[in-house]
């Protein structure tokens, strides 16, 4: 019986199997990172014990009896480090997702503008944006929050409305002063978005199914608007609304927005939203000519072609851009350190000045920016995921 | 603030990666071996205690001690190399080893001396106590009417500790407004973004000679702490802390026994008060006890420099735009606090 000898399994040295070298080029590498990060550790121990200097997070507990601006949580002198740092980490939050929100409707506003056929509109826009996109933006946040400085004083406020004063402490608004007969309205406020989105869902549904078109927006915004004001009604409209009034030195009652906050909010939101405006204006160029053409072959007004046709098929190529300026927006809310705005980099440089810590509390902050960071793309990715087209 | 956080990041960095720390006296021998001794000063300037002028030469009361040190150590006032530091960038300049000796009107406190900071204050320089400026149209008299007040302050400093200090023991509340360059944080107070601007006397006065208008702000009369002031180096090295701790003696000394700038070579050839004779050298010992570069280096300081008195008129005293008292800034022989130990 004749067979086909098969050769013995030639014996392939291990770097020539790319699956081999793969993994041991693999292996090599983490053992580097493994070694650097092994070195940095133990020199920074070797340091830190010679100059007499301990590692450890007993300071987090310890009283910071410094003061902190503003917060979104109460923060005494008598409260510890711990809390400050959490207080500097919500006031990072506050000012990156308002910041991203704002930064995202201006900048698709402007972007959409800047190919208006309006020669006046498309020009002023442009200039806004290569001004704003070229200079630097610690001098915006100089200039802003010197323009807010030159308010007039709190005794001298502008009337902005009831009860609404613009002055160089910030605006102040009424606001309801918290008690827990508003749950209720809390709870009857979410179970009206649920029931905004359900019926959304079945609307549409509806459309797609027999070509009526409901209206389906103030439907939702009544899902949304009735049951709180129910929720207020039915319990007699207990609650009590703060008024701003001038007392002593400055206002109290109410809510603000201070001059630092909004200073730091415009110089982000304008900066960003420049670089939004670019991404977007490059996003609708890239979706062809065609498209346009064969939406207004359908007859469909101008704004519903760039809302239904143009706008999908440019988020395709708009969000991993985005997500980068999501991401710089957060980090660059840093810069608030600098107009005195007690961010969680604010709060944390006073921490490591105090206590001395600076291994620590470097430590901590890199940690949570790259943590926000990492979710927010992460987010992103899965959004870009669900608008990417489906090859079929 | 920019800066700050590079600095931290540097000083963090340098702690990972950097070289592992020798024995005592290396931060002298560092000092000689380099042939300048790095001193840090309160950035971009604090006017009175350390301004540049316009050819980038600093001047004032804490710079002048530095250039003393320098000719202690190296017998040569231009053997310094001027660093500005902020409230916040100045321990991890100088844990870092960016600067050798801060001369930036930092407090003595003991957090600062022992705790995880570890540095030493050999000697006191300026006895001062923190106060709050107000503008004279709010007509405050008392800092206990500051109730809700909002108060610009400096982070990071023993300052912003007070404050709230003050405030909580005398059941008020303040709103602060937190901002690490003075000058930025000047600018918001002159522009009524504060009610009141807190910080050490002399350094408010100095503020308020930056103001637009000077003389519609008053400094309130109490003073709501202690704030010791004076040069401040890394823990560890003796021989640097004597000679730091002794240039300063030397001064001080020199305004007790009356030499002056104009009259130290006089009394140097004619003075029999053991005493003088030993400060300046006459009698030879003293310089090189302390490891001075010259056994006169008293005579050269304050051939240099004149006394602690000359040089506190010259830069802070009353015919200056900062207008200040000796008060506990005199010699214990006028009813001061300055007092030195004998040079013997």
């Amino acid at each position: 019986m004749s067979t086909i000898e098969t050769p013995p399994a030639a014996r392939t040295a291990f770097w020539n199997d790319p699956v081999k070298r793969g993994l041991a080029l693999q292996a090599a590498l983490l053992a580097f990172v493994v070694l650097v990060v092994w070195a940095a550790w133990s020199n920074m121990s070797a340091n830190m014990v010679a100059r007499g200097l301990t590692f450890g997070w007993d300071y987090l507990s310890r009283p910071a009896n410094f003061a902190v601006g503003e917060g979104l949580i109460p923060f005494a002198p008598t409260d510890s480090y711990g809390r400050a740092l959490v207080v500097g980490l919500l006031n990072t939050l506050r000012i990156a997702v308002v910041g991203i929100v704002l930064a995202t409707l201006l900048g698709v506003a402007i972007g959409v503008m800047r190919l208006s056929s309006n020669p006046l509109l498309a020009r002023l826009v442009a200039g806004y944006v290569e001004v704003v996109r070229n200079t630097p933006l610690l001098l915006q946040l100089f200039l802003w929050y010197a323009i807010i400085n030159t308010l007039p004083g709190p005794r001298q406020a502008l009337p902005l409305g009831p009860g609404m004063y613009l002055s160089n402490r910030g605006m102040k608004v009424p606001w309801v002063e918290w008690s827990h007969v508003l749950w209720p309205v809390v709870w009857a406020f979410v179970a009206g978005i649920v029931a905004a989105v359900i019926a959304a869902r079945a609307l549409k549904r509806r459309r797609e199914a027999t070509g009526d078109a409901p209206p389906t927006l103030p439907i939702a915004v009544a899902l949304v608007v009735v049951p709180p004001f129910l929720a207020l009604a039915v319990q007699g409209f207990p609650a009590t609304i703060s008024v701003p009034v001038l007392q002593g030195f400055n206002f109290t009652g109410g809510i603000e927005l201070s001059p630092e906050f909004v200073a730091l909010l415009l110089g982000l939101v304008l900066y960003t939203a420049a670089f939004i405006a670019e991404i977007v204006r490059g996003g609708i160029v890239a979706v062809s000519k065609g498209q346009w053409e064969a939406a207004r072959a359908l007859g469909l007004p101008s704004p519903r072609i760039m809302r239904l046709v143009i706008l999908p098929q440019a988020l395709r190529v708009i969000i991993p851009p985005l997500t980068s300026q999501y991401l710089n927006l957060t980090k660059n809310s840093s810069l608030a350190v600098a107009i005195g705005y007690p961010d969680l980099v604010h709060v944390s440089n006073t921490t490591m000045n105090q206590t001395g810590r600076a291994v620590e509390v470097i430590l901590v902050f890199a940690l949570v920016y790259l943590t926000i960071s990492l979710l927010t793309s992460g987010f992103m990715n899965w959004y870009n995921g669900r608008v990417a087209i489906r090859e079929r | 603030m920019i800066r700050n956080i590079v600095l931290a990041g540097l000083a963090a960095t340098a702690l990972v990666f950097g070289p592992t720390a020798a024995e005592a006296g290396r931060d002298l021998d560092a000092i000689k071996a380099r042939g300048t001794i790095r001193c840090g000063v309160q950035g971009p300037s604090n006017p009175g205690f350390g301004v540049p002028n316009a050819q980038g030469v600093w001047g004032g009361f804490n710079v002048e001690i530095c250039r003393a040190i320098a000719i202690t150590i190296f017998n040569d006032p231009s053997k310094v190399e001027f660093v500005p530091v902020t409230t916040q960038s100045r321990f991890p300049a100088l844990t870092n080893g960016e600067v050798d000796v801060l001369s930036n009107n930092t407090t003595w406190t003991l957090t600062r001396d022992t705790g995880v900071n570890r540095f030493n204050f050999p000697a006191i320089v300026f006895y001062d106590g923190q106060a709050i400026m107000v503008p004279r149209r709010l007509n405050v008299t008392s800092a206990r009417a500051l109730n809700g007040a909002t108060v610009c302050v400096q982070p990071g400093t023993t300052t912003e500790l007070n404050l709230a200090d003050y405030f909580r023991q005398n059941n008020m509340t303040f709103r602060p407004v937190v901002i690490e360059a003075l000058d930025e944080l000047r600018r918001a107070y002159d522009q009524g973004r504060c009610d009141v601007f807190t910080n050490d006397f002399a350094a408010l006065a100095a503020q308020r000679t930056l103001l637009a208008n000077p003389r519609d702000h008053v400094i309130l009369p109490e003073r709501i702490s202690k704030e010791p002031l004076g040069p401040t180096i890394r823990q560890g090295d003796e021989e640097l802390t004597n000679i730091v701790a002794w240039t300063v003696f030397a001064l001080i000394d020199a305004e007790e026994f009356g030499i002056t700038q104009a009259n130290v070579d006089q009394i140097a050839g004619s003075a029999t008060d053991p005493r003088i004779r030993r400060l300046l050298g006459v009698e030879p010992g003293m310089g090189t006890a302390i490891g001075a570069a010259n056994d006169q280096y008293a005579r050269t300081i304050i051939k240099a420099f004149g006394n602690y008195g000359e040089i506190f008129e010259r830069h802070l005293g009353v015919n200056t735009p900062l207008g200040l008292e000796r008060g506990q800034n005199a010699i214990w022989t006028k009813g001061g606090l300055l007092y030195a130990p004998p040079a013997r």
